[in-house]
């Protein structure tokens, strides 16, 4: 089975700050990590071969120094990995992101599966996923919580609804969104990491893409126009809760079902 | 040689703290009879819940006058029986004076009530661009409770323990009288360090009702590293080959998949790695990513060159967050896979704990008992638990003692010491006059005389 992980490189922290001016996020000199989301793809991912065979590789959309996360894939098990990267890719949304990442796997190579995290810390649209596999005519499922089996031409899974969980079947090739917190993702190796040569990881270009057309990429091949990027207000609020353990219990669960975490 | 609390005391104690803050008889909660680990129990006469330094003096000196035992207790984290009243009288609840009086970014304190729990300083001092070195494992223990028993933790391989850490304490003498000891200096020379008895003293000499504490830059950077090993005795032998190559890490701790398949079942997650039987987790801090890159290379590949199986990198704070929450729940976790337990919190040389963790197996073979451990690779420091399991009570207090027995003869054979960081209080008294002989032990009581000649603080504990 072969399986390709779309990941991305996001900023380190929440702490990222917004630039009033132009609303761009402020990311000099911010540490970068792989989207955490990703990592429970690439654990799901690293599962299946593990357990059935095959080979595992990634792809990401990024500036040059995306290649940090293809570094980290490997390390974490995978085979090789891409990065597309070109100045017109810039300013993508969700649509010419799609539309980008679903020329760069075209051109990769052939996947029984497409393996995407639930969304991205950064942008949180939740909707990449779906869009490779309306480009690449897939069939996609998202908010997948489990892959139960996996037999010659299906998976099988189990999707989280909001009162429910649906167990379905879906054949190859196929695209899946994993949820977060499905599984503990492994570990980066630095054994591995002192292994990782150059050959590993590929870049491609708009002029490795069967679409050239720059409209269709970056700024001009996004449909969204963003027109304020601010950041959440913070909400820090604190409570103490007094009385014996019964009267602490009962003020504890009024709360949390007032705010509806239950 | 105690007198019984009257309602007349009662009535006293509630003129100076508000009838709200008094609780006797039935009202008093079970929980105040016993601490952490529960293994000494004893209800107090009556819980009296302060606010501040001046309600602490005029509630001692009654105390004293009256001569009534009083036992401080802050949020009841401690493990030897400290914080339990064990000749009843008055239990003195500091958890209501937890305010952070002040953040003093000239000369790199901060000053804090008793009350203030550990996390709760932690990420203040952070939001402030600080550190408050001292890391133990327990993070709602108050800060009144770590300086009294003179906490270490996981940082301690770098940073030191708490007493490093405490720069000027306010106290309330057993007589009532406020002291102030220390001061917002960088040095001292003046006399007999009073401050530095205080700390680590357990609550025996007299209650602290301020601390100035050190607080340093926060360190921008941080990665750990998990290193599996194939067995114990490869993980431990690697500390001090990396003490020699002049890295010092943050900190170094080890865990035995034993210890982690507990964790996974206590927290209901699994842990990233646990494919070998021996682990050690060490962290890197520093100002800049290169020098903690640099620190974290030298170390991977000495771990590799000497045997190790691999070694993976803990660099976000998700991936910290997955091996370290499992390290912080170790105690707890341990603690839910048995009826009962009782721990050995020894220190010996960092070169001999792989002889100590040996002997810990040896014996658990020899006495037919299970005792799982982890603990401060860095610092010599061990978690020894002991598990009753099945046992039968009878059986139980025959082995647990019989093990203690060993184990602090061992660890004394070893050049060790009976606590580490948690502690004498009630239960390990026994072993510290065991190691230390009749003339410490004497002076120690001669100082407690000195402080508190009634002996009405904290009764029956460390050294009497």
């Amino acid at each position: 089975m072969n399986i390709l992980v779309c990941i991305k490189q996001v900023p380190g922290s929440t702490k990222v700050e917004v630039d009033p001016v132009t609303g761009v996020l402020k990311r000099d000199g911010v540490q970068s990590k792989m989207n955490p989301y990703d990592l429970y793809a690439l654990e799901t991912a690293l599962n299946l071969t593990e357990k059935y065979g095959g080979s595992v590789e990634v792809i990401t959309m990024g500036p040059p120094q995306a290649k940090a996360v293809i570094t980290e894939a490997i390390c974490m098990g995978v085979k090789c990995g891409t990065v597309l990267s070109d100045r017109r890719f810039a300013g993508a949304d969700v649509l010419a992101t799609a539309y980008t990442l679903s020329q760069g796997i075209k051109k990769t190579g052939d996947f029984d599966l497409i393996i995407c995290g639930k969304q991205t810390t950064d942008g949180d649209t939740a909707q990449v996923g779906a869009e490779v596999a309306e480009f690449l005519n897939l069939p996609n499922v998202a908010n997948v919580v489990s892959v139960n089996d996996v037999t010659k031409d299906k998976i099988f899974i189990s999707i989280s609804q909001d009162d429910c969980v649906v167990e379905a079947a879906v054949k190859f090739p196929c695209l899946i969104s994993v949820d977060g917190d499905i599984n503990t993702p492994r570990l980066p190796s630095y054994k591995v990491r002192k292994n990782v040569t150059d050959d590993m990881i590929k870049f491609l270009s708009l002029d490795d893409f069967g679409d050239q057309n720059v409209k269709n990429y970056g700024l001009s091949g996004s449909a969204t126009q963003v027109e304020r990027i601010f950041p959440p207000e913070k909400n820090t609020e604190k409570c103490t809760i007094e009385g014996n353990s019964e009267q602490q219990a009962e003020q504890l669960y009024d709360l949390i079902r007032r705010i509806k975490l239950v | 040689m105690y007198n019984k609390i009257t309602n007349d005391d009662i009535k006293r104690l509630c003129e100076i703290v508000g009838d709200e803050n008094v609780i006797t008889g039935q009202d008093i909660s079970p929980d105040y009879s016993h601490d952490e680990l529960g293994t000494i129990e004893s209800k107090p006469d009556c819980v009296v819940k302060v606010e501040n330094t001046q309600q602490i003096s005029k509630i001692m000196a009654l105390a004293w006058e009256r001569v009534i035992p009083v036992t401080v207790r802050g949020s009841g984290t401690g493990l030897v029986g400290a914080a339990v009243p064990v000749c009843g009288g008055i239990l003195l609840e500091t958890t209501k004076m937890n305010k952070i009086i002040e953040l003093d970014t000239n000369n790199l304190t901060v000053t804090v009530e008793p009350g203030v729990l550990l996390m709760e300083l932690a990420a203040f001092v952070e939001e402030n661009d600080f550190m408050y070195p001292p890391d133990p494992g327990e993070k709602s223990a108050t800060i009144g409770g770590n300086i009294s028993t003179n906490a270490g933790g996981m940082r301690a391989v770098k940073y030191g323990v708490t007493r490093d850490y405490v720069r000027a304490l306010t106290v309330v003498m057993p007589n009532g009288e406020v002291l102030k000891l220390g001061g917002k200096v960088a040095k001292n020379s003046s006399g007999y360090s009073l401050k530095d008895l205080v700390v680590g003293s357990e609550g025996t000499l007299c209650i602290i009702t301020e601390a100035v504490l050190d607080i340093i830059p926060l360190p921008k950077h941080s990665v750990s590293l998990l290193v599996p090993f194939v067995d114990m005795k490869s993980a431990i032998e690697a500390v001090p080959k990396i003490f020699r190559s002049k890295v010092t890490p943050t900190a170094i701790e080890y865990m035995s998949r034993d210890t982690i398949l507990f964790a996974e079942d206590y927290l209901g997650k699994k842990f990233p790695d646990k494919k070998n039987d021996a682990y050690i987790l060490l962290t890197f801090d520093g100002n800049t990513e290169t020098q903690v890159d640099e620190d974290m290379n030298t170390v991977a590949e000495l771990c590799l060159e000497i045997g190790a199986v691999d070694v993976y990198i803990v660099d976000t704070e998700e991936r910290k967050k997955s091996v370290w929450s499992a390290r912080g729940a170790f105690l707890e976790a341990i603690k839910a896979s048995t009826t009962e337990m009782d721990e050995c919190d020894v220190v010996v040389p960092v070169n001999k704990i792989d002889e100590f963790i040996n002997f810990t197996h040896d014996l658990a073979k020899r006495m037919g008992v299970r005792i799982p451990s982890f603990g401060h690779a860095g610092d010599g420091n061990l978690h020894v638990y002991i598990c009753k399991d099945e046992l039968s009570d009878t059986e139980w207090e025959k082995i647990l003692t019989d093990c203690f027995d060993e184990m602090y003869k061992k660890a004394e054979e070893l050049g060790g010491l009976v606590s580490g960081e948690h502690g004498i209080g009630f239960a390990k008294k026994d072993y510290l006059k065991k190691q230390l002989g009749d003339t410490p032990i004497e002076i120690m009581q001669g100082i407690k005389k000195v402080f508190d000649a009634k002996n009405i603080l904290n009764p029956g504990k460390v050294c009497f």
